[in-house]
């Protein structure tokens, strides 16, 4: 909560770009009006390199102890995204920033380091990721399924869209092509 | 499941998938420590229908119907998180009456979900008379829900850049009226909840969740207000028109000016949010302007702009239990390339560790329900104590909770 002061969404966004210069490779920030005041609401899309992980974490945690909304992941082929959707600022009236940071990893090595250290209501999230995106989330604190029942072979991960997606499961499903 | 060795001291309980004090199915392994509570292992997904996969055959209207099918008491938001979220990646701009109309259902579906929990937190300690005072007053709530979009649970009223039914002139006095009677007897919930002997003494320091517990485990809704965090979405952000309304965070401390985190708290921001929702109904029918009701009336011309869209968007708005934010990514197809919904109980699974750890068992029925789980609910209990196991009927857990209740009012 914001007990300190509260951040402007530019700043965060130079806060990040001035720590991890090259490491940030695209930064959005998205205003959306709403009401007949027209009163905004402020997104943020920060997508980071991999290697900067941990440390961007740390360094957001630094600023302002952020809310984990939840990590959102997308199989897009080559890599595995996976978005955490934070949310700062909050306590006020409209001055809430949900700042979203996206980070790609390769198929091929699709690990990445465990956030509960610092945000530990990331464990729910992080299972979830482990079981539905087949991520191996280094150093996390509890690496049991969580959603899926225990007769899903191991290796098949639903949210996948490659070999290792749930295509092999479907059986007698209505209007389900084979 | 964890195996733990179990020590000489302490026995485990299994509670779930199926039992009353949980809407829904989920699975609790207590370590019990006479009638203490030493550990907490939750268990979940016995209910994971896999809604998201579904989507990925279907057009965003089409979605708008199976979001709406995510949870019976939550039809209203969750499709209004996902049209945010669509609105978002199109930007499509929604006209203002909309927005407002949008509030009324968000609002009015608050106080059916609010009422709904208060009736089974009644129950769980043994005041069935009080639950059916409680339901009584929900009924109206759930009649105006019908007289406003023809349903009473899945109301099938959002739309992708607005809504599908409007309130005309000749509505109001109806609506009024509702209202009206919602007011006249918040007074008798008030009264019977937060002055009772007895409910004080079943809720007060029971449960508690720290501020820094809230803040660290990122509890969401009543359950992270109830704590003394300020978070709230209709607040903290502009959407819909909460921007243009008068609105607050209900913490505790609004009405006993302190925080304990306890289910007392968690009473008194529940109760004291369907007071502000039936406010901010009226509210909005006072200030509504005139207009359209949806962006674009025609859904074949809809759904063709939205197969040329590229790119990703969110969508959070205030649920009952907190913030439902749902992430959609859209890639220039009919259907969206993800879609990802986050219930607000995702985020009070953990809340539930510190709050049970040091609870008896008869306090496991509304310490559980305490956080309104949108999940499921229990039917036995096994109790496997050293090499001999027993089971507990849900009548006889409840049957624990009751004899608490009668115990403490002697």
């Amino acid at each position: 909560m914001t007990d300190g002061k509260k951040l402007a969404p530019e700043e965060v966004v130079k806060s990040f770009e001035n720590k991890f210069k090259a490491k940030i490779k695209d930064s959005q920030i998205k205003k959306r009006k709403a009401g007949s005041k027209k009163n905004e609401a402020v997104i943020i899309w920060l997508k980071i390199d991999k290697s900067a992980f941990k440390d961007v974490i740390e360094h957001l945690c630094k600023l302002q102890f952020p809310h984990l909304a939840v990590v959102s992941g997308n199989d897009l082929g080559a890599t595995i995204e996976l978005i955490y959707h934070f949310t700062l600022n909050y306590g006020g009236r409209m001055d809430e920033i949900s700042l979203n940071i996206s980070v790609e990893l390769p198929k091929s090595k699709p690990e990445i380091e465990t956030i509960c250290d610092w945000i530990p209501g990331a464990l729910v999230t992080e299972r979830e990721k482990q079981e539905m995106l087949g991520v191996k989330i280094i150093g996390i604190p509890d690496d049991r399924r969580l959603f899926l029942p225990d007769d899903i072979p191991k290796g098949i991960y639903p949210w996948r869209r490659d070999e290792t997606g749930p295509d092999k499961l479907y059986k007698n499903l209505h209007g389900v092509k084979k | 499941m964890k195996q733990k060795t179990t020590t000489k001291t302490t026995y485990h309980i299994p509670v779930g998938p199926i039992h009353p004090a949980l809407k829904e199915p989920v699975f609790f392994e207590f370590e019990i420590d006479g009638e203490r509570i030493v550990d907490v292992d939750v268990k979940l997904g016995h209910v994971h229908r896999g809604i998201e996969w579904a989507s990925r055959k279907r057009n965003p209207v089409q979605i708008l119907y199976l979001a709406e099918r995510v949870c019976g008491i939550c039809s209203y938001c969750h499709p209004a998180a996902f049209a945010l979220a669509v609105e978002d990646v199109a930007d499509i701009e929604i006209p203002e009456r909309a927005e407002y109309l949008r509030v009324i259902q968000g609002e009015l579906e608050r106080i059916c979900s609010h009422t709904l929990w208060a009736g089974v937190a009644a129950h769980e300690i043994g005041f069935d008379s009080v639950l059916f005072l409680t339901w009584q007053i929900r009924e109206k709530a759930l009649d105006l829900t019908e007289y406003l979009t023809g349903n009473r649970v899945t109301k099938a009223i959002t739309m992708i850049g607005g809504v599908r039914r409007d309130i005309t002139k000749d509505m109001l006095p109806t609506i009024q009226k509702g209202l009206q009677y919602l007011k006249d007897n918040f007074e008798k919930l008030r009264h019977v909840f937060l002055d009772d002997k007895t409910f004080k003494m079943r809720s007060q320091g029971c449960g508690i969740l720290t501020k820094d517990d809230a803040l660290k485990l990122c509890a969401v809704g009543p359950t992270t207000r109830a704590s003394g965090v300020k978070k709230d979405v209709r607040v903290d952000i502009s959407y819909f028109a909460y921007g243009d309304l008068d609105v607050s965070h209900i913490t505790p401390d609004v009405l006993t000016g302190e925080v304990n985190g306890d289910v007392y708290d968690r009473i008194i921001v529940r109760l004291l949010e369907v007071k502000q929702s039936v406010d901010l109904i009226e509210q909005c029918l006072d200030k509504m302007p005139s207009g359209d009701i949806v962006a674009e009336p025609k859904i074949a011309k809809l759904l063709n702009q939205l197969k040329k869209v590229n790119g990703e968007g969110i969508g959070r708005h205030e649920a009952p239990r907190g913030e439902v934010i749902h992430y959609v990514k859209m890639d220039g197809n009919d259907a969206p390339f993800t879609w990802k919904i986050r219930a607000p109980t995702y985020n009070n699974i953990l809340p539930w560790i510190p709050m049970l750890k040091g609870e008896q068992i008869a306090d496991i029925p509304i310490v559980a329900a305490s956080t309104d789980p949108c999940m499921s609910c229990t039917n036995r209990v096994g109790i496997v104590k050293d090499t001999k196991s027993y089971e507990l009927t849900k009548e006889e857990l409840h049957r624990l909770s009751v004899e608490k209740t009668r115990r403490l009012m002697l």
